[in-house]
């Protein structure tokens, strides 16, 4: 079982900050990490190895400073990982973008592929979905748990208010929900060298062999007119004290003011 | 004169409530810029839910019925969609932000080569272009793009719940209805649904409402429920809870669940992260119980409490 897992590193979103002025998003100053969902779905590829055996790898496209992340994909537990990056990939949606992680995942070869539910920053969920669509193969989206047998992957999923139970053959893409199970810490063994001896493949839009109209902004299908933050209301902050009987009875005042 | 298409779900709750408001927005919109509104219906048996939308202000609904779309499979779907696009060229279709909404237009947008704006919170037509433009909410939901597709494409967008609202009924039946039977092989299938359980429950996103529980309550969520119950409250979670398996998605407030309009909401033991706090954004006075006085969900309340929600709530319950 070949198993490619679709990661992306993104800024922790309680450090972004906007600039009002620039009407611009400043990541300059928050922490960057593998998105959370994305670590369930190598959580998830990773038992499934353990199970069936076979393969794991990690796939990103993004800038250099993501290379650190996937060879930590690799201290968990993938065997290897592969990050596409070109400056002519940036700046594309949701199409572009997940017309090159499919053309990567072909590269790779796969009898199943996983991604995060969404990302954090952007959290849409479009991509996962769009690389099927890009690679021709069913689709399992929000699963919160996923088991392979005999060449097909059964996996509970989340729909509104309830689940479903879906099967599907291999080859597949399965979208993994958020908080689904919890990732394992990296090996500290294999983190040491997966830092200093393992080297991930970086592979170019013109090595992948990608057709360049349909990549970065050009390849793009939509276009960001204009930046804004939502302003938060104000609110009263009031701090209400004193003893447990007195908060209480405070607060019964509030509840009934406001509900009559 | 061009169509907007409104895609509606069906499901054993019958019409979801976001399409339905979807569909407001969309008529709105249809109305004020020389446009047509249309719903696409996409089923097996459907016709109960088909003859109820006629009743509303729509120029047609399409119904794409063949007995292989009898369960959701997002091949199918976003196949059968395709050859609906193709035949009757709208300007865009409008969906819910739903699992299933976001899945099959995902899947639309790259067969059809459309441009896709997610999760949008707000929308409006450009007047010069008459292009879409939507607000699309990212980072946890503190900043938002304003998205819009490249012309000389099919326009989609998916739309978060309870942002707008239904559309009025007619008196009278009057849409037309079109039957379109998409081309299909029983190969199209690439899914098989082995089981599904659902129970239909009322949407939080409309509650008047809410108790809400954090991580502070460990999972218990008896005294939350005592007061809701008592104020005739609906309870909701944050993610971590979600997560844990304490309450089902549908209870999840915040940017990867549902946003509240309440005119209360009452936060028990949450810390106040962003992904969370967008989603109470809107509530109208905000009651939060925290052990941790520097909490940041105290920035976001009107009523702070540092204390223990254990032995506060009980109390509130008494007096209330």
């Amino acid at each position: 079982m070949k198993i490619v897992v679709c990661v992306k590193v993104v800024p922790k979103i309680e450090q972004v900050r906007f600039n009002p002025e620039t009407k611009t998003v400043d990541r300059s100053k928050a922490t960057n990490e593998i998105n959370d969902a994305d670590k369930n779905a190598l959580e998830s590829a990773l038992q499934i190895k353990q199970k069936l055996g076979g393969e794991v790898v990690a796939l990103s496209m993004g800038p250099p400073f993501f290379e650190p992340f996937l060879k930590l994909c690799v201290a968990m537990g993938a065997d290897d990982a592969v990050l596409v990056s070109d400056p002519v990939l940036a700046a594309a949606d949701t199409y572009a973008t997940s017309y090159v992680l499919a053309q990567a995942i072909e590269r790779i070869g796969f009898d199943l592929v996983l991604c995060g539910e969404n990302t954090a920053d952007s959290g849409t969920g479009q991509v996962p979905p769009q690389i099927a669509e890009w690679l021709g193969i069913p689709n399992i989206s929000y699963a919160s748990h996923i088991d392979a047998v005999d060449g097909k992957i059964i996996a509970k999923r989340t729909v509104r208010n309830g689940y479903e139970v879906v099967e599907a053959k291999l080859p597949a893409l399965v979208s993994v929900e958020l908080g689904s199970n919890t990732p394992r810490f990296p090996d500290f063994k294999r983190k040491r060298w997966a830092d200093r001896e393992f080297r991930l493949k970086v592979w170019t839009a013109a090595e992948l062999g990608v057709e360049f109209d349909k990549v970065g902004r050009l390849g793009s299908k939509t276009d960001v007119i204009e930046l804004k933050e939502l302003s938060t209301p104000e609110r009263r902050k009031e701090l209400i004290t004193g003893s447990e009987e007195e908060i209480a009875a405070r607060l019964a005042e509030i509840i009934k003011a406001e509900l009559t | 004169m061009q169509e907007i298409w409104v895609y509606v779900e069906c499901w054993e709750g019958g019409i979801e409530d976001v399409s339905l408001e979807v569909m407001g927005k969309a008529i709105g919109l249809a109305a004020e810029n020389g446009m047509k509104c249309s719903a696409v219906v996409v089923g097996y048996g459907l016709e109960e839910y088909v003859e109820k939308l006629r009743r509303y202000e729509l120029y047609r609904i399409y119904y794409v019925v063949d007995e292989l779309l009898k369960t959701y499979d997002p091949s199918t779907f976003s196949k059968s969609l395709h050859q609906l696009v193709t035949a009757y060229q709208p300007a865009a279709i409008l969906f819910g932000a739903t699992y299933n909404g976001t899945d099959v237009a995902a899947r639309l947008a790259v067969r059809t080569g459309a441009g896709m704006i997610a999760h949008v919170i707000a929308l409006n037509i450009e007047k010069e272009t008459g292009m879409l433009v939507g607000d699309v909410p990212g980072f946890g939901g503190k900043i938002v793009a304003a998205c819009k597709c490249r012309p000389g494409a099919l326009q989609i967008a998916t739309v978060r719940h309870g942002i707008f609202n239904p559309p009025e009924k007619d008196e009278v039946p009057k849409a037309e209805v079109i039957h379109f039977t998409p081309q299909l092989q029983k190969t199209d299938t690439r899914t098989v649904l082995v089981d599904r359980k659902v129970e239909p429950r009322k949407e939080i996103s409309r509650a008047d409402r809410v108790v809400i529980a954090g991580m502070g309550t460990g999972g218990d969520l008896t005294p939350i429920r005592k007061l809701a119950e008592k104020i005739g409250a609906e309870v909701a979670v944050t993610r971590p809870l979600a997560d844990m398996g304490a309450a089902p998605r549908d209870m999840q407030i915040g940017s990867t669940g549902y946003s509240l309009k309440s005119r209360l909401a009452i936060v028990a033991g949450a810390s106040g992260a962003t992904h969370f706090v967008s989603g109470i954004r809107d509530v109208k006075t905000v009651i939060s119980i925290n052990t941790d006085k520097d909490a940041p969900i105290f920035q976001f309340s009107d009523y702070c409490v540092e204390g223990d929600l254990f032995k506060i709530i009980p109390k509130l319950v008494e007096k209330l």
